[in-house]
C-alpha cells in the first residue's frame, strides 16, 4: 500500500463561522400575510444569536469539506475492537426514509400507527429469540443505558422480592461503562479477576458473591475477545447466591445463532443495535439498546411496551410494576427499522454472520502473533488483544505509535489500551463483511509496522504523516480549553474554582 | 440475503492459514451445554427487492404527517427539514464512522461538533455544550446528576408543565441518584415563581420549560430568579427553534439549558432517533456528562480538534464518571448544525415569528375556548365541549389530526386539545382545522 501524500488544500478547514458574511443566507422560511404577534417584551431575545450567515453552496461545500476529513467504514478498513465497525447496508437508509416511517408522528393513534408497532413488536419477538430469553423492551437510547436499565430492572425485582441487596460485580476487563452504569444506579461495585486462560477468575469469584451480591455485569466472549468456559459454573455461583446476571451485549456479534446468552445462564441481556444489527455509528450515534429479560422480570420492564392484541397492535403503558420510562416514546424507531431489516436479511443466515466474524479474526490473528505478542493463546472469537509490549521495551514503540502508523497505511487504528489488564493493547475486531484481501492488506501494514519498529522508529514516532494533522496537544486542550468558537470580543472560558 | 465477503475458496485458505479444518474448531472454546445445537426460529431470508417491498408495505400502514393534515406536537414538531440536512446524512464518512478516539482520523467529524456545541452554546447563551445526550428527556436526568454533586441538597424540582415524558425519566432515574423528586403544579397554565421558591428551598435544581408544555409562555426570567432565590439551581428545557425570538436561558441566569434537538433538523420518525442537548455556564465544565469537543494544535502548530476533558468520562474514570454515556446522538446533532446554519440568525427570526403569528391567528379563528390565558409560541390549548380524544377521532375521520389530547398525561384536561403550528402550516390549514373543529364539535 502507498502512503498518501495530501495536498495541503486538505489541511485547511476554515470554520462555519469564518466563512460567514453579514446579510448572507440559504433558508426563507415561510412567512405567511398575518399581523406580528402580541409578546411580552420581557420574554423577547435581547441579543441575536450568532449563527452563521452562508449561502447554500458555501454551507454545501463546508460540510462536503468536513466529511473529506472524516474516515468512516465506507472509507476503508476500521478494526475498531469492541465496536464491531462492520459494513452498513445502503438500502436501511432508504428504507428508514419512508415517508411512513421518517414522518409518522410518535403521538399518532395506534390505530394510525399498525405498521410501525407491527415492526416493533416483530423486532421484539426476533431479539427474544436471538437471546433466549422471552421479554423484550425496545426503548433504551443506547448500550450504556441498556446497561443502566438492567440495573434498575435488578433493583425493582429485589424490591418486589423484599431482598436488601447493594454490589454488582463486574470483571476486571469490563468496558468502562459497566462500573459507570453502577455507580450511576447507586450500587456498590465488586470486582473479579480474570485467570491465565482469559476466564473470569472462579476462586477469586466464589469469595467476592454472597447475599448482599445483586448481580453480576458480564461480557462473554470477554473484552480480551475470548469466549468465558466456565460460564456455567459462574451461572451457578450467582443463582446459588440468589443472584443475576447481566449480559453486556457488546460482543454479541461473536455468537448469534451459536451460543445465547439466555442458555449461557443469564437473566438480563442488552444488545447494541449499532453494532451487531448495523445501525451506522453516525460518527458517535445514534445507537440501540434494547434489554431482553426472563419472565420474572418482565414485569419491571420499561413503559410502553408493544403487544399484540389479535391482529392489531397497541402501547401498553398500563405496568403497574415497571421502572417507568428510560427514554421518550417507545425507543429510537428509525434504529428499529434499519435493525429488522438487517435481522430479515439474515434470516437464520445470522449464525454465517457470526461465523465469519470469528473466522476473519483468527485468520489475522493467526499471522500477527509471530510479531506481536498474544497474552492469552488460544483460538479468538471476533476479535483479538495484541500487546506490544515487546516492542516498547526493545524499540521504545508504544501501542500509540502502531496505532498512528497505521493511519498512513489508510488504515482505521484498533482499540488501543484497552481492557486494563493487558498492557500495551492493540484490540482488533475485522469484523465479518471485510473481504480476504483487506485482512491480507492490515496483515501486511501491522507486520511492516513490526520492522519500521525495528529500522525507522521514528517514522512511528512521527505518525502519522498523511492525514490532514499530525499528532496533538491533547494536554492543552485540557490545560487551556477552547469548546466553542470565540467571535471578536469574547473572553475565553474562565473556571470558577 | 448476506452481506458476507467470503467465497469457499477464501474460506479454505484461511483455515489452512489459521491451522484447523473447519470453523466449527474455532468454537470448540464455547461449552457444550450453552450451544443453541439448532438453527435460530427466525423468518428465511430476504433479498434487496423482497425486504423493500415487505418494509414499504409495513410503512403503508402508518397515517403520517404528510398523509393528513396534522396539528400534532407536544414535544415533537414537524418543522422543516432542508435538503442540506441529508448532506450529513448521506455522507458515509459521517454515517459510518465512530466516535471520533483517533483525532486525525476525524478531523471534520470532530470540527463539526464543534461547531454544533458552538451553535448551542450561541442559542442558549451558555458557556459551553456537549456533543450530545439520548434525547430531550435523558439530558434532564443528566442536569440532575450536574445538580446532585454540585450541592448537598437531595431534591430536585419539576415543574408539572415540563413535558410529561421528561418528568416520567427523572423520576425513574432519581432513586439511582439518591434524588427526590417534586413537582409544583401550574396554575391557569404556567408556574407561580413564589410557589416555585416555596418548593425549592431545599433543592439542588428546578426544571421548567420555555415554552411549557401546555403550550404557555412561562415568566421564565421570574421562575430562573425564584430558583436562585431558594438557593437551586435554575435549568430551563427549551426549544432551539424558539430561540430565535425568545431569550436565551443564560440571559436570565439559568445554570444549565437542555432540551429536544428533534425540531431543529430531524425528522419525527415515530420518536426517533433524535437528540438532546446539554449547555451549562462554565463552572459546571468539569461535571458535564458526555462527550466534549476542543481546539488545540499539532505538532507542527496546526489548529485541529479532539475530545477533551476525558477524565469525566467513563473509559478513563469508570465508576467516577460524570455518566455511563457513552454512544451519543451524534449525527443527528450534526443535522440540526446544518438546519440551523441553512437557517441563520434570520431564518431561525423568521420562523419563530411564523409560529407566533400562526398560534395568534389559530386563537383568533378556531371556534373553541382557549385553555390558558397566557401567549403561546406555537401550541394553543383550547377546550373541547366533548371528550378531546373524541374530537381527534371526529377529525381524523375527515382528514384532518386536529392535536394532542392533554387528558393523556394531565388529570382534569380530558376536554382540553393541544394544537401545534409549525412554519409548515399556512393561514388556509388553520381554517380548515378551525372549519373541521366547529363540524365535529357542534
Amino acid at each position: 500500500m502507498s502512503v498518501p501524500r495530501p495536498g495541503e488544500a486538505w489541511r485547511e478547514a476554515p470554520l462555519l463561522f469564518e466563512r460567514s458574511r453579514p446579510g448572507r443566507r440559504a433558508g426563507r422560511p415561510p412567512q405567511p400575510d398575518l399581523p406580528p404577534a402580541d409578546v411580552p417584551e420581557s420574554l423577547r431575545r435581547s441579543r441575536p444569536p450568532r449563527l452563521p450567515e452562508l449561502s447554500e453552496p458555501e454551507l454545501v461545500r463546508h460540510l462536503t469539506t468536513l466529511a473529506d476529513r472524516t474516515f468512516g467504514v465506507d472509507t476503508g478498513f476500521y478494526p475498531l475492537g469492541s465496536c464491531t465497525m462492520k459494513h452498513n447496508p445502503r438500502v436501511h437508509e432508504r428504507l428508514a426514509s419512508l415517508p411512513g416511517f421518517r414522518d409518522l408522528h410518535p403521538h399518532q393513534e395506534d390505530e394510525a400507527a399498525q405498521g410501525a408497532l407491527e415492526l416493533m413488536w416483530r423486532l421484539q419477538e426476533m431479539l427474544a429469540e436471538i437471546a433466549g430469553l422471552p421479554a423484550v423492551t425496545l426503548q433504551p437510547a443506547a448500550g450504556s443505558q441498556g446497561e443502566l436499565t438492567g440495573l434498575m430492572l435488578m433493583r425493582a425485582y429485589f424490591a418486589d422480592r423484599g431482598e436488601e441487596r447493594d454490589t454488582i460485580v463486574t470483571a476486571d476487563t469490563a468496558h468502562g461503562t459497566n462500573p459507570a452504569s453502577v455507580a450511576m444506579s447507586g450500587y456498590k461495585l465488586e470486582k473479579v479477576e480474570t485467570d491465565a486462560r482469559g476466564n473470569l477468575d472462579l476462586a477469586d469469584l466464589r469469595g467476592k458473591v454472597n447475599e448482599r451480591t445483586a448481580g453480576l455485569m458480564l461480557t462473554n466472549p470477554s473484552t480480551l475477545g475470548l469466549f468465558d468456559e466456565g460460564i456455567e459454573e459462574v451461572a451457578r455461583i450467582f443463582h446459588d447466591a440468589g443472584a443475576l446476571l447481566y449480559y453486556d451485549g457488546a460482543n454479541l456479534n461473536a455468537v448469534v445463532g451459536i451460543s445465547r446468552p439466555g442458555d449461557m445462564g443469564f437473566d438480563i441481556v442488552h444488545y447494541n443495535l449499532h453494532k451487531t444489527f448495523s445501525q451506522p455509528h453516525g460518527g458517535g450515534g445514534p445507537g440501540g439498546g434494547p434489554v431482553a429479560v426472563r419472565d420474572t422480570i418482565e414485569p419491571f420492564l420499561p413503559a410502553p411496551l408493544v403487544v399484540r392484541d389479535g391482529d392489531a397492535y397497541r402501547l401498553d403503558s398500563n405496568r403497574p410494576k415497571s421502572i417507568g420510562r428510560v427514554r421518550g416514546f417507545a425507543g429510537p424507531f428509525g434504529v428499529f427499522v434499519r435493525a429488522y431489516a438487517f435481522i430479515r436479511a439474515y434470516g437464520p443466515g445470522l449464525r454465517e454472520m457470526s461465523e465469519a466474524a470469528v473466522l476473519n479474526a483468527n485468520y489475522v490473528l493467526a499471522q500477527l502473533r509471530d510479531v506481536y505478542e498474544l497474552p492469552y493463546d488460544r483460538h479468538c472469537m471476533h476479535e483479538f488483544v495484541l500487546s506490544a509490549r515487546e516492542l516498547k521495551r526493545e524499540h521504545g514503540i508504544t501501542a500509540l505509535d502502531v496505532a498512528k502508523r497505521l493511519m498512513d497505511y489508510g488504515v482505521h487504528p484498533p482499540t488501543i489500551y484497552f481492557p486494563l489488564v493487558v498492557p500495551e493493547a492493540l484490540m482488533i475486531e475485522p469484523t465479518e463483511t471485510e473481504p480476504k484481501e483487506r485482512l491480507d492488506e492490515f496483515v501486511d501494514a501491522m507486520r511492516r509496522i513490526a520492522g519500521e519498529a525495528e529500522e525507522h522508529p521514528e517514522l512511528l514516532h512521527e505518525a502519522p504523516h498523511g492525514r490532514p494533522v499530525r499528532r496533538l496537544d491533547e494536554v492543552r486542550a485540557v490545560k487551556q480549553p477552547v469548546l466553542r468558537y470565540l467571535f471578536d470580543g469574547d473572553p475565553a472560558l474562565v473556571e470558577a474554582e | 440475503m448476506s452481506y458476507l465477503s467470503i467465497t469457499d475458496a477464501d474460506r479454505e485458505a484461511m483455515l489452512a492459514a489459521i491451522g484447523v479444518s473447519s470453523v466449527a474448531e474455532l468454537f470448540e472454546q464455547v461449552p457444550a451445554g450453552v450451544r443453541l445445537g439448532r438453527e435460530l426460529d427466525l423468518p428465511p431470508p430476504l433479498g434487496e427487492a423482497e425486504l423493500v417491498r415487505h418494509l414499504e408495505e409495513l410503512a403503508s400502514r402508518n397515517v403520517h404527517t404528510g398523509a393528513e393534515l396534522s396539528f400534532l406536537g407536544a414535544g415533537i414538531y414537524d418543522h422543516y427539514v432542508p435538503a442540506v440536512a441529508d448532506v450529513v446524512l448521506s455522507r458515509g464518512e459521517f454515517l459510518t464512522a465512530y466516535t471520533p478516539y483517533q483525532p486525525e482520523m476525524s478531523q471534520g467529524v470532530l470540527q463539526a461538533i464543534f461547531e454544533y456545541q458552538t451553535v448551542v452554546c450561541e442559542l442558549t447563551g451558555m458557556d459551553v455544550s456537549n456533543a450530545s445526550g439520548y434525547d430531550g428527556a435523558t439530558v434532564a436526568a443528566d442536569a440532575c446528576f450536574i445538580a446532585r454533586h454540585v450541592s448537598d441538597r437531595r431534591k430536585v424540582v419539576l415543574a408539572e408543565a415540563l413535558n410529561p415524558q421528561v418528568r416520567q425519566v427523572v423520576k425513574t432515574y432519581a432513586p439511582g441518584f439518591g434524588l427526590e423528586v417534586v413537582e409544583v403544579p401550574h396554575r391557569g397554565g404556567v408556574t407561580d415563581p413564589d410557589e416555585l421558591t416555596a418548593a425549592a428551598r431545599d433543592a439542588a435544581a428546578v426544571i421548567f420549560q420555555q415554552p411549557n408544555f401546555l403550550g404557555c409562555l412561562e415568566p421564565a426570567p421570574d421562575l430562573a430568579e425564584a430558583a436562585r432565590e431558594a438557593g437551586a439551581l435554575a435549568i430551563a428545557h427549551v426549544d432551539l427553534m424558539s430561540l430565535g425570538v425568545l431569550e436565551a436561558p443564560g440571559a436570565y441566569g439559568c445554570a444549565i439549558a437542555i432540551g429536544e434537538g428533534q425540531s431543529a433538523g430531524n425528522w419525527p420518525s415515530y420518536g426517533g432517533p433524535h437528540y438532546g442537548f446539554l449547555a451549562a455556564q462554565s463552572e459546571f465544565v468539569r461535571r458535564m456528562p458526555g462527550r466534549i469537543v476542543g481546539e488545540t494544535v499539532d505538532v507542527d502548530g496546526r489548529r485541529a480538534y479532539v475530545l477533551t476533558l476525558q477524565t469525566r468520562e467513563q473509559h478513563i474514570r469508570r465508576e467516577k464518571a460524570t455518566s455511563n454515556i457513552t454512544t451519543n446522538q451524534t449525527l443527528l446533532a450534526l443535522a440540526g448544525l446544518a438546519t440551523l446554519s441553512w437557517l441563520g440568525p434570520d431564518g431561525l427570526r423568521e420562523v419563530g415569528e411564523t409560529c407566533l403569528a400562526l398560534a395568534q391567528h389559530a386563537r383568533e379563528r378556531i371556534p373553541l375556548e382557549p385553555a390558558f390565558e397566557a401567549p403561546s409560541f406555537k401550541e394553543v390549548a383550547f377546550r373541547t365541549p366533548l371528550p378531546a380524544r373524541e374530537v381527534v377521532r371526529r377529525a381524523r375521520e375527515l382528514g384532518v389530526h386536529p392535536g394532542y389530547a392533554l387528558g393523556r398525561d394531565y388529570e382534569g384536561m380530558d376536554d382540553v386539545l393541544l394544537v401545534a403550528l409549525t412554519e409548515l402550516r399556512t393561514v388556509e390549514d388553520v381554517d380548515r382545522l378551525a372549519a373541521v373543529l366547529a363540524e365535529v364539535t357542534a
